[in-house]
C-alpha cells in the first residue's frame, strides 16, 4: 500500500510543483508588464 | 476560452476527484499484484496524455515550419513542456511499481529504455529552446520535435513487437481487461487529459504574453537609444 501511495504523492507533487513554475513566472512577468507601464 | 476556463477547471477538478476516489474504491482489487496495481490507473493515463502532448508538439513544429506561425511555435513550446511533466510522471510512478511487482526499481528493457530516451529528447528541446539566443531557434526546435515524434510510435509499439520485462497493451493488445477496471482507466485518461489541456493553454497564453512582452522591452530599449 505505500508504494500505491508513494505513486500518487509523486504523480501530484510533480503537477503542483509544474503548476507552481507556472504561477512564479505569471506573476513575475506581471511585475514586468507593471514597470513597462510605469516607464510609458 | 478565457471565460470557459474557470467552469473547465471546476470540471476537471471535480473529473480528478472522482477518477482519484474511482482508482482507490471502485476498481476492483487485481489478484495478482493487490493494491499496488492501482499506480495503474495514474501511470497508463499519464503515458497517453504525455503521447498526445508530443504528437500536438510535431502538428504545430510542422505548421511553423510549413508557414513559420509564432503562434504554432508558441504552441509546439507548450505542448512539449506538459508533455515533459507527463512523461516525468510516468518515469517515477512505472520504477515505483516495478520494485514490489518485478523486486527491481529500472531494468534496461527496450520499452522503458525508448521512454526514457524520449523524455531525455524532449528535455533536450526545452534546453535548447531557454539556452539558445539564436534567431533560428524555433526553426531547430521544430526539427528537434519532428525527428524526437519518431520515437513515440517506437515506445507505443516495443511492447507488439518485441518481448520485453513491460506488461503488454491493456487495448487492442489480445489481452483483456475488467470493464470496471477500463471504467476508471478511462475516466482518469479524460481528467488527465483535460488537466494537460488546460495546463497546455495556460503555458501558450503565458509564452504569448512572456514574447509580447520581451518585444515591448526590446521596442523600448531602441527608443531610448534613440532618444539619447
Amino acid at each position: 500500500m505505500s508504494y500505491l501511495y508513494a505513486a500518487y504523492i509523486a504523480t501530484w507533487a510533480i503537477h503542483i510543483a509544474y503548476l507552481g513554475y507556472l504561477l512564479r513566472r505569471y506573476s513575475r512577468l506581471r511585475t514586468e508588464i507593471e514597470a513597462l507601464k510605469r516607464k510609458r | 476560452m478565457k471565460r470557459a476556463f474557470p467552469i473547465l477547471a471546476v470540471l476537471t477538478a471535480g473529473l480528478l476527484s472522482y477518477g482519484l476516489y474511482a482508482a482507490l474504491r471502485v476498481a476492483p482489487t487485481e489478484q495478482t499484484m493487490g493494491d499496488v496495481q492501482r499506480i495503474f490507473y495514474y501511470h497508463v493515463p499519464s503515458a497517453w496524455t504525455a503521447f498526445t502532448l508530443f504528437f500536438l508538439n510535431l502538428v504545430a513544429s510542422i505548421v511553423y515550419l510549413v508557414r513559420r506561425n509564432p503562434k504554432a511555435d508558441a504552441l509546439a513550446f507548450a505542448a512539449a513542456e506538459v508533455g515533459v511533466v507527463f512523461c516525468t510522471v510516468v518515469l517515477v510512478t512505472g520504477p515505483i511499481w516495478a520494485r514490489p511487482v518485478w523486486g527491481i526499481w529500472w531494468t534496461w528493457d527496450l520499452r522503458l529504455t525508448l521512454t526514457l530516451v524520449l523524455w531525455l529528447i524532449y528535455v533536450s528541446y526545452l534546453m535548447l529552446r531557454r539556452f539558445s539566443s539564436s534567431g533560428q531557434t524555433p526553426v531547430m526546435a521544430a526539427v528537434l520535435a519532428v525527428f524526437g515524434a519518431l520515437d513515440v510510435p517506437l515506445v507505443y509499439f516495443s511492447i507488439w513487437f518485441f518481448r520485453t520485462q513491460h506488461p503488454q497493451p491493456v487495448i487492442g493488445g489480445g489481452g483483456s481487461i475488467d470493464p470496471r477496471m477500463l471504467h476508471v482507466l478511462l475516466i482518469n485518461w479524460a481528467a488527465f487529459s483535460c488537466f494537460a489541456a488546460l495546463m497546455c493553454w495556460s503555458r501558450y497564453q503565458l509564452e504569448a504574453l512572456s514574447r509580447e512582452v520581451e518585444e515591448t522591452q526590446a521596442l523600448e530599449s531602441l527608443l531610448e537609444a534613440g532618444s539619447s
